[in-house]
């Protein structure tokens, strides 16, 4: 598998990371690069085995339903550029 | 002679088949956050129930709220539904101001519940299967509000991090009805298990509608999906027009493009969103702060032992152990608190005279004052006694529509109205026989009238039930009259 610079470029766009068109060419070969020594996975025959999500045995911790969190408005909202009343203030976005 | 009632649409080159699929979000009642301990209630201060999680902070990590997985776990079961004993969440990742991690933790390859399906009764007595393709758990974004400021949208993420349940159905819906009726069957479902309050307006429910339409017997048509519909009256509307829309097009030889759509509920009519570029690429991976969701299957079982009786076995029992019609039984069964205060008022009564009173005169006074049954100034223990009354004869049928007025009006007993009103009904045959008496003796012409035609003794009936106030029991009244009019 490999990456050509369009799908680097859609990729970016995407993740909302500024890349300036001369940076593409390298990032693609950095991104192969990486492609490849992952593929070295592939010669694993892994027929039957289901992905591992985590090296210890374990399941999901639960906890109970309770409201033990919130009540600050000011500090969610502190390092926010913009504030109104309350509100994180973003430029207008309409549908 | 049943009419077979079509749901195609004629088009200029013929009939079209409409083809619907929902989505319902259906926003889970607990009082935490699916990941966070913040609160959930409606209508708080803007960003007062948010959490450093739900602000996605850096370093936070999220940490399942283990309510929210039984009320899935439970809504699965009340749908018939797979439950999954190994889940896993997934990112959902794209950008939007209101969602602050820039990316919804959502359940993607393997959801929480698999497949199910959904019995939905028609008006016309018929009802459909409605197949379910998956329900799974996952967050809600924030709120942004665009009319509050010329130059700012303002961002709330009180909603950020609410647990939904998303609830796929297959394409099953042929109809804007079907739908319509789908969506109230899922609520009414929720509702009887609690797992979420059905409640439209809030947002607690709301529905993203897929909509496509071919020539019966067709492959599927491109699909136009409309996005966040929280009404049903708004999700037929749109189902209609959206169906309209697409037909004219193609007969008009265009080409339905695949796209969402936004329901504008003020002139009907929906419109494309303005497309984000490539919004449909979500880039969906299993979440690595977040291991696979394990269920005991002992666990499983023990809900599925404890949940309430459903809808369907309720109607299913009213109809065979209480010989109500399938229609009585259906408007009964179609809310839990109705159920409820009819299985009270029949408990130990006739449960057709019950049924008939509640669906009758009850649910009329109910719909007329635009109230909700909870809110009903008749109780049920009123309503059966004032059934007590009649039974044991103390008023008559009549009468009793008029002390059900009072009642209403009220809120008072039946016992203490009719008391009050000296409503009680005249059994005492000598009293009864009386007034007879009286009205033979002023009315000789009737009386030979009534020797012709038997079918004038209803006006003698009639002019006892004026002398005595409508309290003469109407069946005395008839004996006595027999016997001295009749043949």
């Amino acid at each position: 598998m490999s990456v050509d610079k369009d799908t680097v470029r859609r990729i970016a766009h995407l993740a909302r990371i500024a890349i300036k068109e001369e940076e593409l060419e390298p990032m693609t070969g950095e991104l192969n690069t990486i492609l490849a020594w992952v593929e070295q996975l592939d010669e694993v025959d892994t027929d039957g085995v289901p992905p591992m999500t985590s090296v210890v045995e374990a399941t999901l911790r639960q906890r109970a339903d309770e409201v033990t969190d919130g009540g600050y408005a000011d500090r969610v909202t502190k390092n926010a550029s913009n504030r109104n009343d309350g509100f994180f203030a973003v430029p207008k976005v309409m549908e | 002679m049943s009419e077979e009632k079509s749901n195609l649409i004629k088009g200029n080159t013929g009939d079209w088949e409409v083809v619907i699929g929902l989505e319902i979000h259906a926003q889970v009642s607990s009082n935490s956050k699916l990941f966070s301990g913040a609160a959930t209630q409606f209508g708080a201060e803007p960003n007062s129930q948010v959490s450093l999680v739900d602000a996605a902070m850096p370093g936070m990590l999220p940490v399942i709220n283990q309510y929210c997985v039984e009320q899935a776990v439970k809504t699965g079961l009340g749908l018939g539904a797979k439950i999954n004993r190994v889940s896993v969440f997934d990112r959902k990742n794209y950008f939007y101001p209101d969602l602050p991690q820039g990316y919804q933790i959502s359940q993607f390859k393997q959801p929480i519940v698999g497949e199910g399906e959904v019995i939905v009764d028609l008006a016309d007595g018929t009802s459909v299967i409605v197949g379910i393709e998956r329900l799974h758990l996952e967050q809600d974004a924030g709120k942004s509000i665009h009319d509050l400021h010329p130059k700012q949208s303002l961002v709330d993420l009180n909603r950020s991090g609410i647990a939904l349940m998303e609830i796929v159905s297959r394409p099953d819906l042929r109809s804007s009805e079907q739908a319509g009726a789908y969506m109230r069957k899922v609520r009414t479902i929720v509702r009887y298990l609690g797992t979420c309050d059905g409640n439209m307006e809030q947002g607690s429910m709301r529905a993203d509608v897929n909509v496509s339409v071919r020539k019966p017997g067709d492959e599927l048509g491109t699909r136009c999906e409309m996005k966040n519909i929280n009404s049903i009256r708004f999700i037929q509307q749109s189902i209609e027009y959206e169906a309209r829309r697409q037909i004219e097009v193609i007969e008009n030889g265009g080409v339905i493009e695949q796209q969402t759509r936004l329901f504008d509920s003020k002139n009907g009519e929906t419109r494309p969103m303005r497309s984000k570029e490539e919004a449909h690429d979500y880039r969906y991976f299993p979440d690595p702060d977040l291991l696979p969701l394990a269920l005991d299957e002992a666990w499983i079982d023990d809900l599925k032992a404890k949940l309430p009786e459903l809808p369907d076995d309720k109607k299913a029992r009213y109809i065979s152990d209480f010989g109500l019609s399938p229609y009585d039984a259906s408007v009964l069964v179609s809310e839990r608190e109705r159920a409820d205060f009819f299985e009270a008022v029949a408990s130990g009564r006739d449960a057709k005279l019950s049924a008939n009173w509640v669906t009758g005169s009850l649910f009329a006074a109910l719909k007329k004052e635009g109230v909700s049954i909870h809110d009903s100034k008749v109780s049920a223990s009123d309503l059966g006694e004032l059934i007590d009354l009649i039974s044991d004869q103390t008023i008559s049928g009549r009468i009793a529509k008029d002390v059900f007025e009072l009642m209403f009006e009220s809120g008072r007993p039946p016992r203490e109205i009719v008391e009050e009103q000296g409503l009680t009904q005249v059994t005492d045959t000598g009293a009864i026989e009386s007034e007879i008496d009286k009205i033979i003796a002023a009315n000789p012409d009737k009386v030979e009238q009534v020797k012709e035609k038997p079918r004038m003794m209803g006006w003698f009936v009639g002019q006892v039930m004026q002398a005595t106030g409508g309290k003469a029991n109407p069946q005395v009244v008839n004996e006595i009259l027999q016997k001295k009019l009749g043949h």
